[in-house]
């Protein structure tokens, strides 16, 4: 009979995800880590949001360049469409936080990626934000996300993947379960 | 090894003191009078006394009555495949203790556990013990735990744990919102419904499975294919199977299913896990389809590999009939108002700790759980007994007691030295 080994490369570094999961269970206080955006006003609905610094390992981080995120409303909202409604930006989190899950989950159980599509939508009724209705909620009402993948594993591994991927993705988790935020203003 | 001090007033001596008269520590007994050990059980009430006090009026053995086993003692009752009421398998332990005439001080509350000269003292409410070693065969199960969120909960709401709850007679009228959905909380969320009551269940992460399977009891499969004698040595990430909530099962003479399809035909609203409470509400996760998927993946995995099992050995057995995926509540409400009337009780099901605040030992992690490789604790002599997977799938079991009790006396034994006649005692 032969055998092989499968070399699987999904482009993830399982070794160090796991390394970093070993030491740092053993250091939590390097676990805690402190996201940050700045966003500033341009005109109209339009801002634009800095991503640079960060918080974790117990210093101060910084990546390699600034990221920059415009984010405006569509003409029909009688704005200049500058940018992605901050509601599409939650969509981009959830999908992209959930695809790098699969991937990262893959490698991990040694499965082949061939392709990753993501593809997630969100509903949302406008009652709620502009007041008409006190019943309506602001907020989706519920999104759905589907996943096209090809890979060299069953339908019930790659179920499996995608399964996994929500449970241990943070931004399903801020998106499906409540979150304090507090709010202050400097004077 | 040194000797323990002899002639200290009023301290008794034993080679191994084992605290707790359960399943456990009587295996663990019976083993230490066949190897020639000097011991001593240390029983809080009367052998067995979680099974007689610490759960609901129906609560019957999640195991058929055929797999009751302790080393020499097995159920020889009428009906193999059914299931034990709690005081039944109280007076199953009970009789598997006269059978090994073990040495236990019934009730005796150990108050403090510490390092003494050559091992350890055990402090009692009836005086103290020395010893070399010490198991610690308490239970897993001793105490509910209660997650923080509790503490928000509206005043008027009344709350119990899945150890308070004894029957729904002793609810206050109105809805009940059972928070857990392992076998406590499945059985209870079921009585209440079939007692009239309005009752919602908080699903988070969940263990599916079903009662029968190809015309046999699931744990039956379970035992032949060998992974209930699954070693903690043989999975992955043995931390994480021991944190997994408790199968949703339950042992009625109907042999009826509880899992979420069954417990919503009965008539339970089912919610997502409760994430949050916010003044008056409560807010559910919005996870509960993938917790439901996870489940439905594992126990479709559970069943392909006992299907497996069956055609590599050519076993008797009845048609392959899958369970339907779990039909999740496309609206399943996200939030509830606790103040509005429509609830005035709050079960918490959200699983069981042990409880070591008298084991004053570096043998606890920083949550108060035991650190130990397979029951063996982290100083020398010290041993756990009892644990979820603790050594084997089955080690919680009744059935498990045996094999894990066996194992660690035979580490107690390398402990102490061989031959056990020499250690002097007296």
């Amino acid at each position: 009979m032969n055998t092989y080994t499968r070399i699987v490369d999904n482009g993830v570094n399982v070794e160090a995800l796991l390394g970093a999961r070993e030491a740092l269970a053993a250091a939590p206080a390097a676990a805690q880590f402190n996201w940050r955006a700045s966003c500033h006003w341009v005109n109209g609905t339009h801002s634009r949001c800095e991503v640079e610094q960060f918080h974790g390992l117990g210093e101060e981080q910084a990546r390699k360049r600034c990221f920059n995120f415009d984010a405006d409303h569509p003409e029909i909202f009688a704005a200049e469409d500058n940018g992605a409604t901050p509601v599409e930006y939650v969509l981009v989190g959830l999908a992209s936080c959930l695809t790098a899950g699969v991937a990262t989950v893959a490698q991990n159980r040694n499965i082949q990626l061939n392709s990753v599509r993501a593809s997630i939508c969100g509903d949302m009724d406008l009652r709620g934000i502009l007041g008409i209705d006190a019943d309506v909620r602001n907020g989706y009402s519920g999104i759905r996300v589907v996943f096209d993948i090809d890979a060299d594993a069953t339908p019930e591994e790659i179920e499996a993947l995608v399964a996994q991927s929500q449970k241990r993705s943070a931004v399903y988790d801020i998106v499906a379960n409540p979150s304090r935020v507090e709010v202050e203003v400097r004077a | 090894m040194n000797c323990i001090p002899a002639n200290v007033p009023g301290v008794r001596r034993a080679a191994v003191v084992v605290i707790g008269g359960g399943q456990s520590g009587l295996a663990c007994s019976h083993y230490l009078s066949r190897f020639g050990v000097d011991h001593v059980v240390l029983e809080r009430g009367e052998v067995a006394q979680a099974w007689r006090s610490q759960r609901w009026d129906s609560l019957r053995l999640l195991t058929p009555n055929w797999m009751s086993e302790l080393p020499g003692w097995a159920y020889r009752g009428a009906v193999p495949d059914g299931f034990m009421m709690a005081r039944e398998v109280a007076g199953f332990i009970q009789g598997f203790a006269a059978h090994c005439a073990a040495p236990v001080e019934e009730r005796t509350e150990v108050l403090r556990v510490e390092a003494a000269a050559a091992g350890y003292r055990v402090c009692t409410d009836r005086g103290d013990w020395l010893c070399y070693s010490v198991i610690v065969a308490s239970g897993a199960f001793g105490s509910a735990h209660v997650p923080a969120l509790a503490a928000a909960l509206p005043a008027a709401i009344r709350q119990l744990t899945t150890a308070d709850y004894r029957n729904p007679a002793q609810l206050d009228p109105g809805g009940v919102l059972v928070v857990g959905a392992g076998a406590s909380g499945v059985q209870v969320a079921d009585e209440l419904c079939r007692a009239g009551r309005r009752v919602t269940l908080a699903v988070g992460e969940h263990v599916r499975m079903p009662r029968s399977y190809r015309g046999r009891d699931i744990q039956y499969w379970m035992q032949r294919c060998g992974l209930l004698d699954e070693t903690w040595e043989a999975v992955d990430d043995p931390q994480r199977v021991r944190r997994l909530p408790s199968p949703q099962l339950a042992g009625t003479p109907a042999r009826r299913d509880f899992d979420l399809n069954a417990l919503a035909e009965a008539g339970v609203e089912i919610v997502g896990r409760l994430a949050g409470i916010d003044g008056a509400t409560a807010q559910f996760s919005g996870a509960l389809p993938n917790v439901a998927k996870l489940a439905d993946l594992k126990l479709q995995r559970l069943l392909q590999r006992i299907d497996e099992w069956i055609a590599d050995h050519g076993c008797e057995a009845g048609e392959i009939e899958r369970p339907p995926s779990t039909a999740v509540p496309a609206d399943s409400r996200l939030a509830v108002n606790l103040a509005g009337g429509e609830f005035r009780t709050v079960i918490w099901a959200t699983g069981y700790r042990p409880d070591y605040s008298w084991l004053q030992l570096p043998v606890l992690d920083a949550k108060g759980m035991p650190q130990h490789c397979g029951g063996v604790g982290a100083l020398p002599g010290v041993y756990f007994m009892g644990l979820p997977f603790m050594r084997r799938r089955k080690s919680s079991f009744i059935c498990g007691a045996g094999d894990d009790a066996r194992d660690i006396v035979h580490q107690v034994l390398a402990h102490l030295g061989r031959p056990v006649e020499n250690l002097m005692l007296a």
